[in-house]
């Protein structure tokens, strides 16, 4: 961070300075800073998780944890391979789902919503309404590396896949038995289909970019269904950090034998 | 039922001010501008303030209380507690002519600079033909009353006076958005919204959605979606994409 | 101070008012090729036009196809009471369709048909559906629309010369004090720009006075702090007259309380969806209230009236639905007779009578209006509501096929401008008017500088120092004894029209109320006002004042003469109206400073017009002579003038 030493932003001259950072009398710091030690939990979290390699399969139920989906190495324990073994033995610091983790990660991280909320939370710019950000200098995402940002579709495209393989992980656990676990991994998948697929990249795609759309009548119709998810997308942003975490440490649970998943029924 | 308040107004010119402390009458039911209209009828004859309807539908009396842009108008005496003291100043993105009126003339500016809806060669007036669901979207961004708050609360301009060249700011971007989506418009301001508008440097932190005082949903439904027909156009390296669908479907009109 | 420094600007067209009426103008001088300057006394595109909710009246005949000119001309005569210049009338209707047309060439947005065409709404006092409309923002579409068009010529004007401002060039926040008049013609306008208090004078070949109504001449009002009516008084004291001045219309049911929002509308629909009023006993006292005329048609138990909700066909509709004269009269009548709530206003409840789903659904804009402006919940609390100052049907005095005054050089436009509405406006008739007549004056205002010569006239430094020397007066006694600020004035002045001269007259109101003006004028000849001269209000506001005061008496000089009622001007000492007061106009004119109003005939209504009513109708309204005269006039023409109805 630079601290200047002429006046700027909201004391540049010409402008009515009050000699205050802010006059906002609300706690306008407490959402980015909730949003900053939630964000940092959850890495931290999800980092141990993906480098640990253990714990991420509930074999007796046949349950992967999504932090682990697909495991397609052949470092994988017996059974989570369901989509065949791809790879050879990965080395002990890569994660086994790390295909699929690049493109998670990046389609959250150039999220339209998720970037708002690190905008706020970390890089302050800024950390609420008119209370004035921290640098000197701003740029937004005209030049690298935040004009990746602009690639945000690809990311998209990717995690529809992803959401199919997790749903294929669900279906295939069904071959198995029902209980509770399926039950999590379903509630996961539902809702991570639900944060995708109102992307604001899937938006544009579905109909956002026509012109007309008494042209296009289906589209219109997808478009409409896709706004009212969009419009919750901050909620099923978090939503999901949430089950995706609670779903992984669930199979972490039932893999370590500290619970058994209740009213399991085998098939 | 009535009490006495104590407010801070902003008073002062370009040349320099500072908050003065007034002691004022408060009714049951008066917004800000009501407090501020007595504070100028019993206290300060020359009180300067920028206003016009009173009912929320012009946009002249946009300022900050308690630091957050409102419209004065609009703000209840009754979200704020007694005993607290209020703080009003002018837009502090903008330079200050007076009191609590600011210099506006940046937005003006820049809405001269956007290119106007081009209507298509030939149609005539009564031949204009446009479905309700086409219009909606536009429709949207036309309900904006130019209070500029939204102008006033972006940092991009708000913390960095240099960017004011480059950047239009969020007024701006709806209005783009509004004649890109208009069905019958010709002209392609697309990759000039990137380019000399400054689409590039919103980052989407949605302060200018959060103060709208008409709830237009501006990063959500303009801001976004011209930042997605951007990548289409700009930065997306696939020619499906790339293919100017807006553009071959204008050049058709219904 | 020292000599104040005077800016010089010329052009073509002056045209003072940005709302919808200087935006048009301003686009057909400048689409003629003119150069033009606009001035206004806020920023750039916040006039009182925004206000405007319902829509644009324009036959245009989307949604029903048997509208037509004719059908909305004799819509427009009934609303006006058949008071309404016949001729203005006609262009109005006919023209008003081309006027919506061309907004949508400009980049206009109406709600749409399923056919793609404008959608046209139903309207109090319109026949078929005919407000061209967006939601409830019309006016807002309207002054937008017209701001982006004059944008669009600017860039247009920087194409070909390099300067944006070459062709039309607004003054913002710049308040005009004194039209410039050379050889009894106009030359242009003196006034100051409000943020730095610098004087500036504007020359032009040709001026439109633009500036809208005078609300704020009224305590309670729906119009913004604009409508102080400054175009009027300008041209007044220019020797420009006015017309109609007694006839402003008040809407029954404006906000009372809070203060804050005293006077904003209360939309009809409240009453429409089961809404009643209630004096402060609880009494629905309208049932006291149906005049003879309407006996037949309105209930007479409350009963009856709630019935007719859901069974219209088989039930008389309750008296709170009367039209808005009897309304707003009857409202007066109880709060007069010290049954009114708290604020001065009565209740009006919807909150007892709908569940709290039915009001949200039906009435959301209501709902939100109250809840956020007032703190209200309209579906458990009662609203106090009472009549509201609206708008004046009373202005210049125009020529209606140029809108040219008396004045050489000098046009005027919109509401600022009297006749098209005669004694009562109706809803939606008021945006078609802008858009209408304000293209013409624009037109005429060219062909005017066409005929005269582009040549404006010269003032010499020193002319318009003494004016600028006389605008400081005020100044010179900041805080001199004996001297007041114009705030006290101006309230003293709204209280005083509000019940003296508003919605119920009498000669002995009249009278107190020009005893009550006289005194105010000698008050408001010691005005002071402190501080500096950039954007001060106190100072801004001496000006208005002295203007509100001259059209104050206008009215009350115009009421005071006119011994009958009818539509916006209701004398409870004459209460009927006379066929012979319908052809008399009351023109407001100054005499060596002294206001004089002049009864002077009316405009014929031409016998092809008249052939559109039938003679039962205008024998409500006219003379038995006239009548006899219309017709044999079209029995000798071989009249074929009723044709294209229902065509």
């Amino acid at each position: 961070m630079v601290q200047a030493k002429a006046p700027f932003g909201v004391d540049a001259p010409g402008r009515a300075s009050v000699g205050k950072r802010t006059l906002r009398t609300d706690r306008w710091w407490y959402q980015p800073n909730a949003t900053a030690i939630l964000l940092t939990i959850w890495v931290a979290y999800a980092t141990v998780r993906v480098f640990w390699r253990q714990y991420y399969f509930a074999a007796e139920y046949d349950y992967l944890s999504p932090f682990t989906s697909p495991c397609v190495s052949a470092s994988c324990v017996p059974g989570s391979s369901s989509l065949g073994v791809w790879f050879g033995t990965f080395p002990v610091f890569l994660p086994y789902a790390i295909i699929t983790l690049v493109f998670l990660l990046g389609f959250r991280t150039t999220c339209y919503y998720y970037r708002k909320a690190y905008y706020r939370a970390f890089a302050r710019t800024p950390g609420a309404c008119a209370v004035p950000e921290p640098h000197k200098r701003y740029h937004g995402e005209t030049r690298f590396p935040l004009i990746i940002q602009n690639a945000h579709r690809y990311f998209f495209y990717v995690a529809v896949l992803i959401s199919l393989v997790n749903t294929y992980d669900v279906i295939h656990s069904l071959f198995h038995g029902i209980g509770l676990g399926t039950l999590i991994m379903a509630a996961n998948v539902v809702l991570l289909w639900a944060y995708t697929l109102g992307c604001h990249a899937c938006r544009h795609a579905i109909g956002g970019q026509l012109r007309h759309f008494s042209k296009h009548p289906i589209r219109y119709k997808l478009w409409k269904g896709v706004s009212k998810l969009t419009n919750r997308h901050m909620q099923f942003a978090w939503t999901t950090l949430g089950t995706l975490m609670f779903t992984d440490w669930y199979v972490w649970m039932l893999s370590a034998k500290v619970f058994a998943d209740p009213f399991y029924i085998h098939f | 039922m009535g009490y006495t308040a104590h407010f801070r107004v902003w008073r002062g010119d370009a040349n320099g001010g500072g908050l003065v402390d007034y002691e004022v009458e408060v009714n049951p039911g008066e917004v800000v501008l009501d407090v501020i209209h007595r504070i100028q009828a019993e206290q300060a004859g020359d009180l300067a303030v920028r206003w016009n309807c009173k009912a929320g539908k012009c946009g002249s009396c946009s300022m900050e209380i308690n630091g957050y842009p409102r419209l004065a108008c609009m703000t209840r005496m009754s979200i704020y507690r007694q005993d607290e003291i209020i703080n009003v100043t002018p837009m502090r993105t903008f330079p200050v002519i007076k009191d609590l009126v600011t210099d506006v003339s940046f937005n003006f500016e820049k809405l001269l600079s956007i290119p106007a809806f081009a209507p298509p060669p030939g149609l005539q007036p009564g031949e204009y033909r446009m479905q309700q669901e086409d219009v909606e979207r536009s429709q949207e961004f036309r309900k904006c009353i130019e209070c500029f708050l939204c102008q006033d609360v972006c940092h991009v301009i708000r913390d960095h006076e240099e960017n004011k060249k480059q950047f239009a700011g969020p007024r701006m971007f709806i209005r783009l958005a509004e004649l890109d989506m208009h069905p019958l418009d010709v002209a392609d301001r697309e990759i000039a919204a990137q380019e000399d508008f400054g689409l590039g440097f919103c980052n989407i932190t949605k302060c200018c959605t959060e103060v709208c005082p008409e709830g237009i949903k501006i990063t959500d439904n303009a801001i976004i979606p011209m930042k997605e027909r951007v990548v289409d156009r700009k930065y997306d390296p696939l020619p499906f994409w790339r293919r100017r669908r807006r553009v071959e479907e204008r050049a058709t009109p219904q | 101070m020292g000599q104040p420094t005077i800016t010089r600007h010329s052009s073509d067209v002056l045209i003072i008012g940005a709302g919808g009426a200087g935006l048009r103008a301003a686009i057909a001088a400048r689409e003629a090729g003119k150069t033009v300057t606009i001035v206004c006394k806020s920023l750039f595109g916040k006039a009182h036009t925004v206000m405007a909710e319902g829509g644009m009246a324009a036959a245009m005949g989307n949604v029903n196809p048997h509208d037509n000119w004719q059908v909305h001309f004799r819509d427009t005569m009934r609303g006006g009471k058949f008071m309404s210049h016949p001729r203005m009338a006609e262009l109005h209707a006919k023209e008003s369709p081309m006027r919506v047309w061309e907004l949508e060439t400009y980049g206009a947005l109406f709600d749409r048909t399923p056919e793609g065409k404008i959608s046209q709404r139903n309207f109090g006092g319109h026949e078929y559906p005919r407000l061209a409309h967006v939601g409830d923002r019309t006016g807002l579409e309207l002054i937008r629309t017209l701001q982006q068009k004059v944008t669009s010529l600017q860039q247009d004007d920087k194409k070909a010369t390099g300067d944006a401002e070459s062709g039309i060039k607004v003054f913002a926040e710049t308040t005009m004090i004194r039209l410039l008049m050379r050889d009894g013609r106009v030359g242009g306008a003196f006034g100051y720009q409000r943020a730095t208090g610098d004087f500036f004078s504007f020359t032009a070949a040709a001026v439109i006075i633009a500036t809208g109504g005078l609300g704020k001449t009224f305590k309670v009002t729906s119009n913004s702090w604009e409508s102080t009516g400054d175009g009027l008084a300008l041209a007044l004291r220019a020797g420009a007259t006015a017309i109609n001045m007694e006839f402003v219309q008040f809407h029954p049911t404006g906000m009372m309380w809070p203060p804050s929002v005293r006077g904003v509308l209360v939309t009809e629909s409240v009453r429409g969806d089961g809404g009643v009023l209630r004096n402060s006993e609880g009494k629905r006292f309208m049932f006291n209230y149906v005049p003879e005329v309407f006996r037949d048609q309105y209930a007479t138990t409350e009963e009856e009236g709630d019935r007719w909700y859901t069974d219209p066909d088989n039930n008389k509709r309750p008296p709170e639905l009367l039209p808005r004269d009897e309304v707003a009269r009857a409202i007066n009548a109880e709060v007069k007779a010290g049954r009114g709530s708290p604020h001065g206003g009565v209740f009006l409840d919807i909150g007892s009578r709908r569940s709290e789903e039915f009001i949200r659904r039906r009435l959301p804009s209501m709902y939100h209006q109250f809840k956020q402006l007032a703190d209200v919940d309209i579906t458990k609390e009662p609203m106090e509501v009472g009549p509201t100052g609206h708008y004046a049907m009373g202005g210049l005095e125009v020529d209606p096929d140029t809108q040219a005054t008396n004045i050489p050089g000098m046009f005027c436009a919109g509401e600022a401008s009297g006749g098209l509405h005669g004694s009562n406006r109706l809803g939606g008739n008021s945006l078609s008017d802008l858009a209408v007549f304000g293209k013409r004056a624009g037109d005429a205002a060219v062909a005017f500088v066409d005929e005269h010569g582009h040549q404006t006239p010269k003032f010499s430094d020193d002319e318009l120092q003494a004016y600028a020397h006389e605008a400081l007066e005020p100044f010179r006694h900041a805080g001199e004894s004996g001297y007041e600020n114009a705030y006290d004035i101006h309230r003293a002045l709204q209280e005083m029209m509000f019940s003296l001269v508003g919605i119920i007259r009498t000669e002995d109101e009249m009278r107190e109320a020009l005893a009550e003006l006289d005194k105010l004028d000698e008050r408001a000849k010691k005005l002071k006002a402190e501080g500096p001269i950039a954007f001060n209000p106190g100072w801004h506001l001496c000006f208005d004042v002295e203007n509100m005061l001259l059209l104050g008496r206008c009215i009350a000089n115009a009421a005071l003469l006119r011994q009958e009622s009818r539509g916006g001007h209701t004398r409870n000492d004459f209460p009927t109206m006379d066929p012979e007061w319908r052809r008399t106009l009351l023109e407001c004119s100054l005499d060596g400073g002294t206001v004089k109003v002049a009864r002077i005939p009316g405009p014929k209504v031409a016998p092809e017009l008249m052939a559109l009513f039938d003679r039962h109708e205008l024998e409500k309204y006219f003379t038995t002579e006239e009548i006899d005269e219309a017709e044999a006039a079209n029995r000798a023409g071989g009249a074929t003038a009723a044709t294209g109805e229902g065509a």
